[in-house]
């Protein structure tokens, strides 16, 4: 260790001073790209939120002058808030179906080892790596060849299935993380199974358990190819829009869009400052 | 995340676990079943309705068992331009979304470390476009590349399209649409892994003679390789069996639709059920095949 | 499962009967057979895989043995469960609830039992840990050294019969662990609870246990009070483990009532017959480096002084309190010797000649076979030792 480490720590004046003005324009470069791209991610939302108050005829197309008349009568446009609504309903029962289902293989997959164990997991990642046409196509071709009647019972059905794996994904991590030394302190402080689990075990993992459900239910909100495939008569939210696209979106579908993008952001934002606050505090205490 | 699915791996997993089995059933059963009735059946019964001929003197939509390996050359033969464009657009776009957001990702899980409300911020503006309707967005652009834009009046101002030119109903916008819609899928598993980068690496390759050029690209890509393995997944896959960006409804015409749209074309409006389901294994299969080279090729087994 | 809890009177004695525990692939402990005392504080000392995290597992309820009787205070609890057991650990990660305050913490083992006011008894153990008016705070809010004591409270507070520590000081920087132990074993004095506490620090074990058993390879090598396996190992892993030692192996030359000698390179070494193990054949003899004394003159033979050299004096280095030389004595290799700083600089330097001795009541003798070779290396490696002691044992066997 001789002359090379000086060379590095004490370079030499021309090597010090020509990069500088290269190195101030890369430097500027990546954070106006990294905006831009931002920007660019946003247009389309922008785009949306602002046609909501076109006062539009028939198609929403041209700018027609500004109105909230369509943020206060959104349920004239027929059939947008049953649509809507069936998409609440499908979100929140395929959500509680897919974390309970999904929590309990998630926390058998870490902590117990039985046979077919791979398999298992194979069950669980391969619908995360089928496209949805496929998961559409054959959930459909199913309730054909049994001659169940398509409606929101298929729908919710579909929905819950896709939603379990990402659960499991989500869950599982949580699970690896958990010490298990807490549980077994639970255990030797004279907690039954049962109390370590709703006392500890629980606790620990509902953070997990509480992300794995938003994100079943925005996947199920959002949700169009398997639904359009297994819905028969019954509209949702997104395929409401599908079958508007032909004819022309009337501004209300914006304004609903709008107003669950604004619910959803404000929802991130709440927890992600409070979250914040919370480790800020933290570190003031410790 | 769930986007981090393909890069979590089971060596996170410590301890061996070990005990009664009893309870392991009783966690698993429900789940399992679930997934054995509504997702490994409907595959099977995909299979079985891609062999099915039609009834004879039967009815649109009317089909009967039978083994007619037929409907796959069939099928194959007439699809063959919607299952090309398919994986054609869909790898196009991943490559695009890959270039788009690694910088992305890169400034904010690396350089925006010190600001962690700005980092979240930022997070949050990426993930942002999931909360309003990809149906939606897929329309705002086609209204925004629409003839009578401005976008469009603009490029034909300065002539980098022609007088006769169009944006929509053209593979460019099919592809530009895909890009845009699974940018954040991209996005967010490679800021996961980037965010996880240890800068000291960097500083070591800096230390060791590298410029910035040489570290990024013997340093630094091959520490996101996870990250790019799980992003270029999660958009291949969604993107070869995507059909609404294709649709003539939204940024497509026909001469851009993909194997997705045949499906469904088949499946809910000719009701050519065996062409749906041959075409939806064919789909299916070479997705697998795909991403299994793919998989080994980048030496990342274990991620799956 | 208790349903109204009641506090262990006092400490219970523990015993282990012919326990084993195999894990698929080894076997963490064979046959153990132990008798921890009621009141007592007890260390299981051993190196990292050695079985004794298992054995305090076993005791917890944690692992189920394979074989063999778990007892405390008479009665068998190999059967029972964990939580059903009168036994508390303080665990090597604290494993403090991180979703709740460090009075539920503490709370949350009386609460589980029924025990009367479960509140009032958590502020009045964590006032013995005096971490009272941090009641309300979080376990991440706390320092290592608070949550030590959390943990230590959260056992304590329910008077088990037997209180069991896994390493609870290994996460503590060195000034921190001295003052901790000092605190732990006055609170054991002032509750008289069973301790049982393992830890690969021997520092540690010595410092706070009335007994320590030595563990190797899931066997007791030694057990007994602290002064006394230092002074008198019976074994190579237990001079090497607890301490440093020189050991020399030689034939016995003459055994008398009192004594017996050892021909050490060609010096006839005395140690007294009551230390050592063996008393004829080939034997290994020990002596500790700070027994030793450093002479650059031959010092004159007499009764009751064992004379070792010449040799060189191959490496000194000074370590504040003491001066460990390395010195090479011909046909016995290498031989260490602290000496007291009670000058300044070194008394000799690298390449003097000197001689050792040491008082001849200093030395001890091994029950352990000795190896082929003239000694055992200073750092022998357990497996080595292992084998050397199933030998010893089969040798043993044949002649009886």
């Amino acid at each position: 260790m001789t002359a090379p480490p000086l060379e590095t720590s004490n370079p030499s004046p021309e090597r010090a001073a020509a990069p500088r003005p290269r190195r101030r324009f890369a430097g500027l470069g990546l954070p106006i790209y990294v905006t831009l791209a931002l920007v660019f991610l946003l247009i389309p939302i922008a785009y949306t939120f602002v046609f909501s108050f076109n006062d539009s005829a028939k198609s929403n197309i041209a700018w027609r002058g500004f109105t909230f008349d369509k943020w206060l009568t959104v349920c004239n446009e027929p059939g947008l808030c049953e649509a809507f609504g069936n998409s609440i309903l499908v979100g929140v029962v395929a959500t509680a179906l897919a974390t309970a289902l999904g929590t309990a293989i998630a926390i058998a997959l870490v902590r117990y080892r039985f046979r077919f164990r791979s398999s298992i997991s194979l069950l669980l990642f391969l619908p995360m790596a089928t496209p949805e046409v496929v998961l559409g196509a054959g959930l459909a071709a199913q309730f054909l060849a049994l001659g169940t009647q398509k409606g929101i019972v298929t729908v919710i059905l579909a929905h819950t299935m896709f939603c379990i794996s990402f659960v499991v994904v989500t869950v599982k991590a949580r699970v690896a993380s958990l010490d298990p030394a807490l549980e077994e302190a639970g255990r030797d402080l004279y907690g039954s199974p049962a109390q370590v689990f709703w006392r500890i075990t629980f606790p620990l993992l509902l953070p997990g358990i509480l992300a794995a459900a938003l994100l079943s239910f925005a996947l199920s909100f959002d949700d169009f190819i398997i639904t359009n495939f297994n819905s028969g008569a019954v509209d949702t939210f997104p395929k409401f829009i599908y079958i508007a696209a032909a004819r022309g979106i009337p501004a209300e579908a914006n304004v609903v869009a709008s107003a669950v993008f604004i619910i959803a952001i404000l929802i991130v934002v709440v927890s992600q400052v409070s979250r914040s606050a919370r480790q800020k505090r933290l570190a003031k205490l410790g | 995340m769930a986007f981090a699915a393909f890069a979590s791996s089971d060596a996170a997993v410590t301890k061996p676990p070990r005990r009664k089995s009893t309870i392991a059933l009783v966690l698993l059963l429900p789940g399992i079943l679930y997934m054995v009735l509504f997702f490994l059946t409907p595959l099977i019964s995909l299979v079985i309705t891609s062999f099915q001929a039609e009834l004879p003197g039967g009815d649109i939509g009317e089909y009967v068992p039978a083994l007619q390996w037929q409907n796959y050359v069939d099928s194959a033969s007439e699809y063959l331009p919607h299952i090309l464009r398919a994986f054609g657009y869909a790898l196009v776009a991943t490559v695009f979304a890959l270039i788009v957001s690694y910088p992305i990702a890169y400034y904010i899980g690396v350089k925006a470390r010190r600001w962690p409300l700005l980092q979240s911020m930022m997070l949050t503006l990426v993930i942002a476009p999931f909360f309003i309707s990809f149906l939606l967005r897929t329309l705002a652009w086609k209204q925004i590349l629409s003839d009578e834009s401005p976008v469009v009046q603009a490029l034909k101002a300065v002539a980098i399209l022609p007088a006769d030119g169009h944006l929509t109903g053209t593979p460019f916008a099919v592809i530009f649409g895909l890009t845009y819609n699974f940018i954040p899928f991209m996005t967010l598993p490679l800021y996961t892994t980037l965010e996880r980068l240890d800068t000291r690496f960097l500083e070591a390759g800096s230390d060791l003679y590298a410029n910035p050029a040489t570290t990024f690209l013997k340093v630094t890509v091959p520490l996101s390789m996870p990250g790019i393995i799980s992003g270029t997944l999660l958009t291949f896959i969604p993107a070869a069996g995507d059909y609404i960006n294709a649709s003539r409804d939204f940024l497509g015409s026909s001469k851009t639709a993909m194997l997705g749209n045949a499906i469904e074309a088949n499946f809910l409006t000719l009701q050519n059920y065996p062409v749906a389901a041959a075409l939806s294994i064919i789909l299916m299969a070479v997705i697998l095949i795909l991403v299994g080279v793919y998989v080994r090729r980048s030496g990342t087994e274990d991620l799956l | 499962m208790k349903t109204t809890g009641t506090f262990a009177e006092a400490g219970a004695d523990l015993e282990f009967v012919d326990i084993s525990k195999r894990f698929p692939g080894f076997t963490a402990i064979e046959s153990l057979n132990l008798t921890i005392p009621a009141g007592s504080f007890f260390a299981l000392l051993g190196p990292s895989g050695c079985g004794k995290t298992t054995t305090l597992r076993l005791v917890a309820g944690l692992e189920e043995p394979s074989a063999g009787r778990i007892l405390i205070g008479g009665k068998d609890v190999t059967n029972t469960k964990s939580f059903q057991r009168p036994v508390n650990t303080v665990f090597q990660s604290y494993a403090l609830f991180p979703h709740m305050t460090i009075l539920e913490n503490v709370a949350f083992g009386l609460r589980r039992r029924k025990i009367d006011d479960p509140l009032g008894k958590a502020h009045e153990a964590l006032r013995l840990v005096e971490l009272d008016h941090l009641a309300a705070r979080r376990p991440a809010q706390l320092s290592g050294g608070q949550q030590q004591r959390v943990a230590l409270a959260r056992a304590i507070v329910n008077r088990p019969a037997l209180l069991l520590l896994d390493e609870p000081l290994g996460a503590l920087d060195l000034k921190l662990r001295r003052q901790m132990q000092l605190e732990l074993k006055s609170i054991q004095t002032e509750i008289g609870l069973t301790f049982l506490h393992v830890t690969h620090d021997q520092e540690e074990a010595m410092t706070m246990a009335d007994i320590v058993a030595v563990m190797n390879k899931g066997e007791i090598e030694q057990m007994g009070a602290p002064e006394q396996l230092y002074e008198l190992p019976r074994t190579a892993f237990v001079a090497n483990f607890l301490g440093q030692s020189n050991l020399f192996t030689g034939q016995v030359t003459d055994s008398t009532a009192d004594f017996i000698t050892v021909d050490i390179a060609g010096r006839g070494i005395v140690v007294p017959r009551t230390r050592a193990q063996r008393h004829a054949g080939e034997v290994t003899i020990g002596v500790r480096p700070e027994k030793l004394m450093l002479h650059t003159d031959a010092p004159a033979a007499g009764a009751g002084i064992n004379i070792l050299g010449p040799g060189r004096v191959t490496d000194v280095s000074f370590s504040g309190v003491s001066t460990s030389y390395i010195v090479h004595i011909p046909g016995l290799g290498a031989v260490t010797v602290f000496a007291q700083n009670m000058v300044f600089g070194p008394v000799v330097n690298e390449g003097a000649e000197v001689w050792v001795s040491w008082t001849v009541d200093h030395g001890f003798g091994l029950e352990d076979e000795p190896t082929p070779g003239s000694r055992f290396p200073a750092d022998a490696s357990t497996n080595a030792i292992a084998i050397q002691r199933r030998a010893a044992l089969e040798t043993e066997l044949e002649g009886a």
